[in-house]
């Protein structure tokens, strides 16, 4: 089944884990190494005053990603 | 990841089209194990009862970063360290001044006793030492007051969040968020702010970031910028309001240099540097208690001595090398004369005159020194002149001619020309290219020539 | 990226006493108090300005301990080693190629598992490592307790817990370095194991390259970058001053046993 929801989706407080990456290249590796590996868990924490980026709380630290590549990362919500 | 595009490994390239091209799994695949193993190390190690991102650290954010006091806040502790060095650095400077200024007398008293040549004396105290006292007691306070200040915000973590805040702007912009953070290191030292560019990936942006720093008003044009403000935004006021309203106005050139930063950004990434803004990714770090003692030698040995001995090695030189123009003749008149009347017409309809040109030339080298060569142009007395205090400045410059709108054009000004020397050196090296060193001095200097030409212009038909 | 690995390997390498002074690099992700333990070791002797509060500049500076001289280097922090920024490729270039005699990794107590995602890395590369699991105090503060000891178990390398701000296990840290330098501890570093698939394929690449490899570089750890198609590795080989292997050779050789 494909996935439907990207971290974009997902409202503040919200915990989701990681099922896929669609960020090809480079920065598929930079997420990766960040600990946004699948089946990782991942909680949405803040918006910035202007509702981009988004920061989320990913293994301990605390991130911030532009919506638009967080859109590119698929997530489950249970 | 590389590509293969060296001529030795030209097997390589034969056979690589041949090869699978779902590295991405693979590296999936690696990086997946790696996390799983630290998971399980983790497992029999870590052991924690609560969330991580809770309590103290959550309600700060709460405020920081907040939809209506987010920005607010950044403002106000721009205000804030600005007015704290302004004031703070007042008297220090006049006592270093005093001091080293009594020092001079000394040494001209020495010269005196041992019969020393005139020429000599001149070049070396009038020129370098006079040079070298200027830069020390206008920088060092201030620098010393701000820096350490800065590093705190740093310590605290306060840096990114203002990243994370600033970042739509940026992004609208088509640059990098971590310019925002550049910059922010661009007050302190351009150069400094140049190097810093390295913490952005993607070419493109870093080197928008790169030729947009100098529009941060580097520790080197605060006090000209500071001195300005203070003669003549200041005095509008009562005494007791008079630091405020000269913070005020400060403020007020860097928040139009920030704007320079995003509207030239924009324009290079829509023209120039066509492309995507990158990917972007910034850590929250946690807010950690500062080490005020290390804050302090840190900033001091790092930053301070850092910078004042740069600007002492470039203050010397310049100083001997103003002492000789003012101090050779061609046909009765120094060469120091005969430039500034190249470049008087040009800077009257910039709302200047020449001797303020010529003083900003000078000052390549180093932004600290385009006061004092200014001071001495007036002075035409062949030396840069002690001056004890601001009024003295403001009457001199008022003898000259100076009104608001000058002091406006030079502090934009200031603000939009070439990046000091070592700038431009950083950005050579940082970018091993010519072409965009002398775009990163040409752009601005260009703008500032237009916007202080459009302001001059537009002031003179409205007093008419 | 200009990368100066130069300056410590010639130091280290021509310099008369060099029994006694010892190369120590400090990694870590950004933020775990890399600079802040940079800084307690070394006091005020260290030059370069350490500038943007985040190091983005390589630091240098130097201690003695129980008549050890170290010159003790402050990387960039990064999450990986996987050169995908110009900070990581500093870090992993000094790590790889100027071979510090420790590598000292510090952690970050309150999040380790993120940061053992970087030792397990550099693990990879050498097994000189150290580790420093520092910011004790604040997981204290959090109610996260880390069990020092199993972590060396686990890891097989020594690892010390540290609060650098106070200052608190520095000491123990400094003991540990000699330790390891008199050869004292006893490393058998844990090895990253992958799935079967690619582990077949790494061993594959890695007999294949191990013979034009010099002596000094882990051919695993190549043969796994050259598997996610990172050839600049091999550049970065070829182009190294002290080594001798015909760079054709190998760049065919690898050619070969590509998956
Ligand atoms: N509470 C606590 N804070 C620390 C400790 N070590 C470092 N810090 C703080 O953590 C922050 C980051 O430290 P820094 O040395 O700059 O980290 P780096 O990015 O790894 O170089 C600073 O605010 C330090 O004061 C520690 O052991 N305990
Ligand atoms: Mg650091």
């Amino acid at each position: 089944m494909p996935h439907t929801l990207s971290l974009a989706d997902i409202p503040i407080g919200a915990s989701v884990r990681i099922a896929e990456i669609l960020t090809p290249g480079n920065n598929r590796r930079r997420l990766l190494d960040l600990g946004l590996v699948p089946g990782a868990r991942v909680e949405i924490i803040r918006r910035s005053p202007s509702g981009n980026p988004t920061a989320y709380l990913i293994k301990g630290a605390v991130i911030a990603l532009r919506n638009e590549n967080a859109a590119q990362i698929m997530v489950d919500t249970n | 990841m590389s590509t293969i595009n060296n001529p030795g490994l030209s097997v390589l390239q034969e056979i690589e089209p041949l090869l699978p091209t779902n590295t991405a799994n693979i590296k999936d695949r690696i990086v997946s194990s790696i996390y799983q193993q630290a998971e399980s190390v983790s497992a029999q190690v870590v052991r924690s009862k609560n969330s991580q991102y809770t309590g103290l650290e959550a309600r700060l954010d709460n405020i920081l970063t907040s939809r209506w006091l987010g920005f607010p806040i950044m403002l106000l502790l721009l205000t804030l360290i600005l007015w704290i060095t302004i004031t703070g650095a007042n008297y220090p400077s006049q006592l270093l001044a005093t001091g080293l200024f009594w020092l001079e007398e000394q040494l001209t008293a020495l010269f005196l006793a041992v019969n020393a040549p005139v020429w000599l004396s001149g070049l070396l105290i009038q020129g370098m030492y006079r040079s070298l006292a200027w830069v020390v007691s206008v920088m060092l306070p201030p620098m010393a007051i701000f820096f350490p200040l800065f590093t705190l915000l740093e310590d605290l973590g306060y840096l990114p969040r203002v990243a994370f805040n600033m970042d739509k702007l940026f992004r609208r912009a088509g640059a990098h968020g971590k310019q925002c953070l550049t910059m922010c290191m661009g007050f302190g030292c351009n150069a400094a702010g140049v190097i810093s560019c390295r913490i952005i990936d993607s070419p493109r942006e870093r080197l928008i970031a790169i030729l947009t720093n100098t529009f941060s008003i580097c520790n080197g044009r605060f006090p000209t910028l500071i001195a300005l403000s203070t003669i003549f935004m200041g005095t509008l006021v009562s005494q007791a309001y008079s630091s405020v309203l000269a913070t005020l106005a400060v403020v007020a050139i860097i928040m139009t240099g920030i704007a320079t930063t995003l509207l030239v950004s924009s324009l290079l990434s829509r023209t120039l540097f066509r492309g995507m803004p990158s990917f972007f990714v910034l850590e929250l770090p946690p807010f950690r208690r500062p080490q005020l003692g290390q804050i302090l030698i840190r900033s001091l040995l790092d930053r301070t001595l850092f910078v004042l001995w740069r600007a002492v090695v470039i203050a010397a030189p310049a100083g001997a090398l103003t002492w000789i123009l003012a101090n050779s003749f061609v046909g009765g008149t120094s060469v120091f004369a005969l430039i500034v009347g190249w470049l008087n017409p040009l800077g009257q309809l910039m709302g200047m005159d020449g001797i303020i040109l010529i003083a900003f030339l000078l000052g390549l080298p180093a932004n600290e020194i385009v006061l004092p060569i200014l001071i001495m142009g007036y002075i035409s007395a062949g030396s840069m002149l002690e001056l004890d205090s601001l009024n003295a400045l403001r009457i001199l410059l008022l003898d000259h001619g100076w009104t608001w709108i000058t002091a406006l054009c030079v502090m934009l000004f200031s603000l939009l020309h070439f990046p000091c020397g070592t700038t431009l050196y950083t950005i050579f090296k940082e970018t091993r290219s010519a072409r965009w060193t002398l775009l990163s001095a040409l752009l601005p200097l260009l703008l500032g020539i237009v916007v202080t030409l459009l302001i001059n212009q537009g002031a003179q038909i409205i007093m008419r | 990226m200009a990368i100066n690995t130069t300056l410590l390997s010639e130091s280290t390498e021509n310099s008369p006493d060099k029994q006694n002074n010892f190369v120590i690099a400090l990694a870590g992700n950004p933020n775990v108090g890399k600079s802040t333990v940079f800084n307690r070791l070394t006091g005020l002797k260290q030059h370069t300005g350490n500038w943007p509060g985040k190091t983005v500049i390589k630091a240098e500076g130097t201690f003695s301990h129980r008549n050890r001289h170290y010159t003790l280097v402050d990387l960039p922090g990064t999450y990986s080693l996987h050169t995908s920024s110009s900070d990581e490729e500093v870090a992993r270039d000094f790590i790889c190629f100027s071979r510090p005699d420790i590598t000292l990794v510090v952690c970050d107590a309150t999040c380790l598992e993120r940061n053992l995602n970087l030792v397990l890395q550099i693990l990879e590369i050498t097994d000189r490592v150290l580790v420093c699991v520092n910011l004790l105090d604040e997981a204290e503060r959090k109610g996260i307790h880390v069990d020092i000891a199993m972590l060396a178990r686990q890891l097989g390398i020594p690892a010390v817990g540290t609060a650098a701000r106070s200052g608190r296990g520095l000491e123990s840290l400094k003991n540990v370095l000699d330790d390891m330098l008199a050869g004292k501890i006893a490393i058998r570093p844990r090895q990253l194991v992958y799935d079967p698939e690619l582990e077949r394929s790494i061993n594959k690449i890695e007999k294949r390259l191990a013979p034009y490899l010099p002596a000094w570089i882990n051919s695993r750890w190549v043969a796994l970058r050259v598997l996610e198609r990172d050839f600049s590795i091999l550049e970065h080989i070829s182009n190294h001053k002290n080594n001798d292997f015909p760079r054709q050779v190998l760049k065919e050789e690898v050619a070969l046993c590509l998956p």
